[in-house]
């Protein structure tokens, strides 16, 4: 459904995105992942067709951005990151607005109207002028502005950005419930969004793809070896115990995190593909000590995301 | 055309339900009445001046409607930056434009809805001389042709200036400067003649020929010059041009 290749965008003195790829299949969701700057938003204005790209090539629908951009303009919804309204209009008048631009007109127009005002949840405001709005509100009216012409793709730049919680979970339950009809992008810096919403992640990092696959592969791939917290009380010598678990087999390493009276805690990294969790607990028990604690410490997409972007920074 | 129509109608909207047009429309309306008073006035006090003998033949056409009508001009020197200077400015400070331009209508659609809207603010603004006029048809029966000539004359000057307007409305987001640098082009190209005063080269012809006052005067007299009409529908042309093709390096140069 969207396809970027090689895309770049350059100004002088420096390059928002640099020979970015990937591609996206029809119906899916994906997110579009990275820190502030990191040239999610430029990539977006290239898709919508705001901005061309300096060089590369994107199509969507497998129309060129560049060759037949109304052809793509018509089949994209689009969120800026602040929602494109006119404070001096009503919702309603907003929206039917809208779908005149996008080439509606008469009785679907307005029947489309009440529909996506219903699935937005600003029914209730629809004769509201759009400067009386709470900001939630405002966020779901540029939704529903990017949905009117019922768009195979939906591009959403930061669509939770700014709103308070109970907001963002109203938001984010939308989009869910957009996910089925659309071909969704979305870019975020907050990672569990991604984790909640999207099947398939691109990781951008200064203006480069660092990782794009599934959720899942993302943390499978790179969580490698299993981290393990475990904590014993009744050996006021730590080093002992670390001696003890070091030679547990398949455990890589031991790091001692805190050391208290006769409290330790370790965290454990075992070799991959062992599950070492018994062993280390009959060697606790076995010599006699408490063990208080012993959990798996899971990988979140954060560190993922926090690993993948800081080895470019080193890179 | 529908395109065309649809920003043409959010514009002439957007104007009426902010204050912009009762603001415009307001001070237009005690400026003009003003002047209108002071040229009856003088008139007045003329044509006992011509019953005591003295002075030459009294017309209202020429001694009351052609002053307001340049006059008129001068006012709309002020009021034409007000009008443009939000036109593109404010889209792009709010990031309405964002929406513009991703929407599947060609940027010259943009660009004439824009500029239609601002034109029909100017005719509204324009049409309340004619309650001011109106008075003189009441009490007189001045010739109503040079009137509707000089409606005509200003609505394609006042076309100029929005078009131009709309250009430098479009280089920038900061609204103030907008305004400032459209007065600025404005008030030059009013007085471009002055240079034929002492200067009679080359370019004093130029400048003098884009003196949008010079090409006024036939219109105030009641003549339809086809020279004139074609001098301000190409500067509208151009303006527009240029409007359209700066909104393209928008996406270039952002």
């Amino acid at each position: 459904m969207i396809k970027v290749e090689g895309v770049s965008k350059r100004y002088p003195g420096h390059t928002a995105v640099d020979n970015i790829s990937f591609e996206v299949e029809k119906g899916q969701v994906v997110g579009f992942l990275g820190p502030n700057g990191a040239g999610k938003t430029t990539t977006m204005r290239i898709l919508t067709c705001f901005m061309p790209p300096s060089s590369g090539t994107a199509s969507v629908g497998g129309f060129d951005v560049m060759e037949q951009p109304m052809e793509v303009k018509r089949r994209i919804g689009y969120l800026p990151e602040t929602p494109p309204l006119y404070p001096e209009m009503e919702v309603a008048e907003y929206l039917t607005f809208v779908g005149k631009l996008k080439g509606m007109g008469g009785n679907s127009l307005r029947k489309r109207v009440d529909e996506v005002s219903e699935k937005c949840n600003v029914a209730d405001v629809r004769n509201k002028l759009v400067s009386k709005l709470s900001k939630g509100y405002k966020q779901r009216v540029g939704l529903a502005q990017a949905i009117i012409h019922n768009p195979e793709v939906l591009i959403l730049d930061e669509p939770t950005s700014g709103l308070d919680p109970k907001q963002i979970l109203e938001t984010r339950d939308l989009i869910k419930g957009l996910a089925g009809d659309h071909t969704i992008i979305l870019s975020t810096h907050i990672l569990p969004e991604v984790e909640q919403i999207c099947e398939r992640v691109v990781i951008i990092s200064r203006g480069k793809v660092v990782a794009t696959d599934s959720m899942e592969n993302l943390t499978n791939r790179m969580r490698g070896s299993e981290v393990i917290g475990l904590t014993v009380e009744g050996q006021p010598e730590s080093g002992i115990v670390q001696e003890k678990l070091e030679r547990v087999a398949g455990v890589s390493r031991v790091i001692l995190k805190l050391a208290q009276d006769s409290t330790c805690a370790f965290e454990i990294e075992s070799l991959q593909g062992r599950n070492v969790r018994a062993d280390l607990a009959r060697a606790v028990v076995e010599a006699g000590w408490n063990l208080t604690e012993l959990r798996p410490v899971s990988m979140s997409l954060e560190e993922v995301f926090l690993q993948l972007t800081a080895s470019e920074v080193s890179a | 055309m529908n395109n065309i129509l649809t920003i043409w109608q959010k514009e002439v909207k957007s104007y009426f339900v902010s204050p912009i047009a009762y603001a415009l429309l307001t001070i237009y309306a005690v400026v003009s009445g003003f002047f209108s008073y002071v040229a009856v006035g003088y008139f007045l006090d003329r044509s006992i001046g011509a019953q005591a003998g003295r002075g030459g033949p009294m017309d209202v056409n020429e001694w009351v409607i052609r002053p307001v009508m340049m006059n008129v001009g001068v006012i709309s020197l002020f009021l034409i930056p007000m009008i443009t200077m939000r036109l593109f400015a404010e889209e792009k400070r709010s990031g309405t434009i964002e929406l513009l331009i991703t929407s599947p209508i060609r940027d010259y659609e943009i660009v004439l809805g824009k500029w239609l809207g601002a034109l029909t603010m100017y005719a509204c603004i324009l049409s309340l001389t004619l309650v001011n006029l109106s008075v003189l048809f009441l009490f007189g029966s001045p010739d109503w042709r040079p009137v509707a000539t000089s409606f005509l004359g200003m609505l394609l000057q006042g076309g100029c200036l929005l078009s131009i307007g709309c250009f430098i409305s479009n280089t920038t987001k900061n609204q103030i400067l907008a305004g400032a640098a459209t007065f600025g082009v404005s008030l030059l190209m009013w007085t471009f003649d002055w240079f034929t005063g002492f200067k009679s080269d080359v370019w004093a012809k130029v400048l003098a020929y884009l003196s949008l006052t010079s090409h006024f005067e036939p219109f105030s007299k009641g003549v339809i010059d086809s020279k004139d009409v074609i001098f301000y529908v190409s500067v509208i042309a151009l303006g527009l041009f240029l409007t359209t093709r700066s909104l393209e390096s928008l996406r270039w140069r952002s």
